[in-house]
């Protein structure tokens, strides 16, 4: 029952898909690290309570200490490398993060956003009741939550104004070519 | 904090699971959420041979409302309930209940069975459960037997399943028209397993008086508990505050929580009265606008 009982397992992770070999034990949280390479996953307490191991599979946040990683075959994983473009500018939620000092030792930051992405897309107006409310599942040791709150608000608003700024530009871009659209 | 070495089997049907459960017996462990036996395979509270993965089982994942019962899937995950607009239509007590369990990652994995057969006495689904009268199936290779919740929960921890058997469904009857529910804990910080729980439920006649009444206590004792001896006197009467606070007085004489290294025994009894009130009020309250 040692090596002999390894799986390969297919899934992909940011857009980018990758097959391993693991054994049914490793933790999918490992499996990102460990055989993937990816550390931006936090790994705190590995049993569910402090959220640092936070990811989205298949859209849902969850805790990738509490998956594992033969669970994850075929599976869509977006970690917090998934969050900047790939010229490097940063996510909203991360500049935002930066602006208001939403952090300090970093080591809940990753878990942090990406509640912090899942809930902004389930609710894109939130109050700060319910801004705490969307990141309880996640503890931060040194910020005390207030700059984390101010910066979750403000990602939001930079959120909208993108999204306002998209559909402005669409717009032009339909008087331009001067073609009638059914909205 | 790493789980010891497992086989790990992930059947796609029921059948195949039954089968690999009856031969497997005691060293093999269902996997549904993960969410409650992980933690304790990281920490090595539970070091199971074998893993029988049932969340490839699609046919145990359904939510199907009918006039008169709510069927829901042993692997429905809590999320999808939470969700779900025809229960909040039917059963808004679920809707509210389910927000109460940890944390929304918990919930996107944890199961509605899962969580039956863990059977913590500190749960909201075990209370909410109880309460609804809901009735669970249970498969196993010899077939099916559907059992209560007075049946079912046996202690801490502990219920009536088999070592060969897997939770399928679960019943919950649909209440009559003007009955209002609502659910409440005491947690020390959002999202923990709570201290104490209640959940109760109102039914109003036309006249306004209470045509019948349930409490259900979680955190007293091994198993929820249904206190009758409470809502039988308010039977026939008009619902007020006096009333309530009165009848739940005697919740003092009723439970003997243990104590732990949370709370004393008296500081329960007396959450628990606190909770008891809170939540038949807003039963009543609720029962009034329907
Ligand atoms: C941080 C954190 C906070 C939490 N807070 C709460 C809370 O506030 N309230 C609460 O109620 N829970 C809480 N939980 C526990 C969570 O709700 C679990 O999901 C639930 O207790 C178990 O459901 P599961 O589907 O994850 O089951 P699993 O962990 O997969 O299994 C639990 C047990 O049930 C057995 N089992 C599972 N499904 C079946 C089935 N269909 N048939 C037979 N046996 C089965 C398993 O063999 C195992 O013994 C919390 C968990 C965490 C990590
Ligand atoms: S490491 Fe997963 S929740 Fe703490
Ligand atoms: S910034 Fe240090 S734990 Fe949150």
């Amino acid at each position: 029952m040692t090596q002999s009982n390894s799986k390969e397992i297919t899934l992909t992770v940011n857009g980018k898909q990758y097959t391993t070999s693991v054994e049914p034990r490793m933790l999918l949280s490992d499996v990102l690290r460990d055989e993937l390479g990816l550390t931006g996953t936090h790994v705190g307490c590995e049993h569910g309570i402090c959220g640092a191991c936070t990811i989205t599979m298949d859209g849902r946040p969850v805790r990738s200490c509490l998956v594992f990683g033969v669970q994850a075959n075929q599976a869509e994983i977006r970690t917090v490398e998934g969050l900047a473009e790939p010229d490097g500018s940063l996510h909203p939620l991360q500049e935002a993060f930066w602006e208001k000092h939403g952090l300090q030792c970093g080591f809940c930051t990753p878990g942090v956003l990406m509640s912090a992405c899942h809930f902004l897309e389930q609710n894109p107006n939130p109050s700060r009741e319910e801004i705490r409310e969307g990141i309880s599942g996640n503890l931060c040791r040194c910020t005390g939550y207030q700059n984390i709150v101010d910066a979750v608000e403000m990602a939001a608003e930079m959120l909208n104004k993108n999204k306002k700024s998209e559909e402005e530009t669409s717009d032009l871009e339909i008087v331009h070519s001067g073609r009638k659209v059914e909205v | 904090m790493k789980p010891a070495v497992f086989d790990y089997h992930s059947p796609a049907d029921l059948e195949e699971a039954l089968r690999l459960l009856d031969e497997f017996g005691y060293d093999a462990k269902i996997m549904s959420g993960g969410q409650s036996l992980i933690p304790m395979m990281n920490m090595r509270l539970a070091r199971p041979q074998v893993i029988i993965d049932i969340n490839n089982i699609s046919e145990l994942s359904y939510i199907q409302v009918t006039d008169s019962v709510i069927k829901i899937g042993g692997l429905t995950r809590h999320y999808q309930v939470e969700e779900s607009k025809e229960i909040e239509r039917v059963c808004p007590l679920l809707t509210e209940g389910m927000k109460l369990i940890g944390h929304s990652q918990i919930r996107s994995r944890g199961t509605i069975g899962g969580s039956i057969v863990h059977a913590d006495p500190t749960a909201e689904l075990p209370v909410m459960m109880t309460l609804l009268g809901a009735e669970f199936t249970l498969a196993s290779p010899d077939g099916k037997r559907t059992v209560t919740t007075d049946e079912f929960f046996l202690t801490y921890l502990t219920t009536t399943i088999d070592m060969n058997e897997i939770l399928v469904s679960i019943d919950i009857p649909i209440p009559s028209t003007r009955t209002g529910y609502a659910i409440d804990e005491f947690t020390l910080r959002k999202g923990d397993f709570a201290i104490v729980l209640a959940a109760a439920s109102v039914t109003l006649s036309e006249d306004g008086t209470i045509a019948s009444a349930s409490l259900c206590l979680g955190g007293v004792d091994g198993v929820p508990v249904l206190l009758e001896e409470v809502t039988e006197g308010m039977i026939g009467q008009v619902p007020s505050t006096e009333l309530i606070a009165e009848s739940c007085e005697q919740i003092a004489d009723l439970v003997e929580p243990e104590p732990d290294i949370h709370a004393s025994s008296e500081y329960r009894k007396d959450l628990c009265i606190t909770y008891a009130k809170r939540v038949l009020e807003r039963a009543a309250e609720r029962a009034a606008l329907l």
